[in-house]
């Protein structure tokens, strides 16, 4: 199957979707982690009666606005391109995806679009107490609709809950509960919400540092620096947490993609953890030198991923090759029964065609004792289970350093605000304006080891990415990619002016949105 | 004379919000040539559901995507 594959094709197609998904989540972070340090500032306005407090919500909800703005309906195109790029794919989950987007739209509708009326024209016109609830129900409203989609994700990575039909070639749902709570997804909401809220936080605290260097509303700045520096310390500290939950998780499902976040090659008891590193190229680390430069913490690895220090952690040469010892079965093997299960679909759908029930037992038999493997069959050699290395080793290793810097940053900060002038600290006031930057290259990095370490396969073990896509031209893929780059990056470029515009302008510049 | 009829009450919050907004009315042309663009060019032009394009039953969308599946095996 897979020369018959345009990889042309594929690319496009796949960079498209990454295009997409890279500026839709410039704007989703924000949106995320905002409307809840905008609810936590209304609520001490509520409880304290401080009109400083309104005067804070206001502006930070002004500039929520504008990104929501802006961001509002981008993902619909990701939607666009699974029924028009990846019908395949689309096919081939069937209703998995169906209930939790559903469901997604639904409360997105009614959550968001229902009380964000209020939150911006309620003022003065409801009570404080409903207004402030309207705030909460916002914030909650847009992270559950973030639940679902990161639902739907999650299953991709580890489909769970369904049965494959083969007689639709359809995936089928047999437990919505084991879909929604699998701890794939659990993880993967969690670490991803809170990674968003460290990203609003970052924003709040840079905007305000920006005051604090040009010398205005100071007192502003500053309680607005304590309540984003309290949050996203508190927030940063979950992604640590959440993120070891998501890579244990990605131990014991995607052990490929975890032997490439650490470069390791062969699996060994004990295995240390590479806290920093320079890879070798393909060629060197392929003859046993995967190395230039390492600093490595002894054990650390098998404990994190087995929750045991002595643990056995496989890598790439033992997922490909197999070994006996450790109970792994190789990539050719798999390889084999995954053809033996595409062979039985093809059997199953002819003995169809001509009513052999029969054959249409035996073949179905066959069909679903070799089905977990059944991605397998349209690789063409072992080594196709190997994602980019490079890409998946640094974009772990550079998201987690700065997951780290950030914990750091958070203190130093909140430390500052309390014990002496933050005012006068330009070194960090500066720093902060660097870390807006450097927090959305973070929460991207996370997505680019989520997606570029699962390759090839568009859905875990079932279905690789190259059988995933649509017979297309290549040329109309292309001509798309270049649409969707221009009219994000003016999207971007209004969303950066209207905010600057407002930030310069401050809180004095009026009330209304 | 003040109405305390609730959908009144709504609608006017509605109405002073909409009335009110200074940026709020930039992001509104935004977000509408924005959806123009989204809903219309792309979805119309670009986009149509590739299966949905080529088949009008379920049973002829999966004997094409079993056949995808399985075809040089």
């Amino acid at each position: 199957m897979i020369e018959s594959i345009n990889l042309s094709l594929v690319d496009w197609s796949r960079a498209q979707f990454a295009l997409t998904a890279i500026y839709h989540w410039l704007f989703v972070p924000l949106t995320l982690g905002l409307t809840f340090i905008i609810a936590i500032m209304e609520s001490i306005y509520v409880k304290t009666g401080n009109e400083e407090w309104k005067r804070l919500t206001k502006f930070w909800m002004k500039l929520f606005g504008i990104n929501f703005a802006i961001g509002v309906a981008t993902g619909i195109i990701l939607e666009f391109e699974f029924g028009t790029n990846w019908s395949n794919y689309s096919w081939f989950v069937g209703d998995i995806f169906g209930a939790p987007l559903a469901i997604e739209g639904i409360m997105a509708f009614f959550l968001e679009s229902t009380f964000i009326a209020v939150m911006f024209f309620g003022w003065n016109k409801v009570s404080k107490k409903f207004h402030l609830l309207s705030t909460w129900l916002v914030a909650i409203g847009s992270n559950l609709s973030a639940l679902w989609i990161l639902v739907a994700n999650a299953w991709m990575q580890n489909p769970v809950g369904m049965h494959f039909n083969p007689e639709t070639a359809r995936s089928e749902m047999l437990n919505f509960w084991e879909v929604l709570f699998s701890p794939v997804a659990m993880n993967k909401f969690l670490h991803t919400i809170s990674s968003s809220y460290v990203v609003a936080s970052i924003f709040v605290i840079a905007v305000s540092a920006w005051y604090l260097l040009k010398k205005r509303e100071q007192l502003f700045a500053k309680k607005s620096i304590i309540v984003a520096a309290t949050f996203g310390l508190l927030a940063s500290m979950f992604v640590a947490m959440t993120g070891d939950g998501s890579a244990y998780q990605v131990a014991q499902k995607q052990p490929v993609k975890l032997a490439a976040m650490e470069g390791l090659y062969d699996g060994k008891n004990g295995a240390g953890l590479v806290a920093f590193g320079i890879l070798n190229s393909k060629a060197k680390a392929e003859a046993g030198d995967p190395f230039l430069f390492k600093i490595e913490i002894p054990k650390l690895l098998s404990l994190l991923s087995y929750r045991n220090m002595d643990a056995f952690v496989p890598g790439l040469n033992d997922l490909v090759n197999g070994n006996e010892e450790n109970k792994i079965i190789s990539t050719d093997k798999k390889i084999e029964k995954g053809k033996i299960a595409i062979s039985a679909l093809a059997a199953f759908k002819e003995a169809k065609k001509l009513k052999d029930l029969a054959k249409q037992d035996s073949t179905r038999k066959v069909f679903e004792a070799n089905y977990q493997y059944i991605g397998y069959g349209y690789l063409n050699n072992a080594k196709d289970i190997l994602p980019s290395m490079h890409a998946t080793f640094y974009s772990f290793h550079f998201m987690v350093i700065l997951g780290l810097y950030f914990i750091l940053f958070f203190i130093v900060i909140l430390w500052l605000s309390f014990k002496s002038k933050i005012e006068n600290k330009r070194f960090w006031l500066k720093a902060a304006l660097w870390a807006l930057p450097l927090s959305f290259i973070a929460s991207h990095l996370g997505w680019i080891l989520a997606e570029v370490g699962r390759q090839p396969w568009a859905i875990q073990d079932l279905l690789p990415t190259s059988v995933a896509t649509s017979h297309l031209e290549t040329s109309t893929v292309q001509i798309t990619f270049f649409l969707f780059a221009i009219l994000f990056t003016a999207l971007l470029i209004a969303e950066i002016k209207i905010m600057l515009k407002q930030i310069k302008l401050g809180p004095k510049g009026g009330d209304n949105v | 004379m003040k109405n305390k009829n609730i959908i009144y009450r709504i609608y006017q919050m509605y109405y002073d919000g909409f009335k009110n907004m200074t940026i709020g009315k930039n992001l509104w042309i935004i977000i509408f040539i924005k959806l123009f663009i989204i809903f219309i060019v792309l979805k119309l032009i670009f986009f149509p559901n590739f299966l949905n394009s080529k088949f009008t039953t379920d049973k002829e969308k999966s004997d094409y995507v079993i056949e995808q599946l399985t075809k040089n095996k």
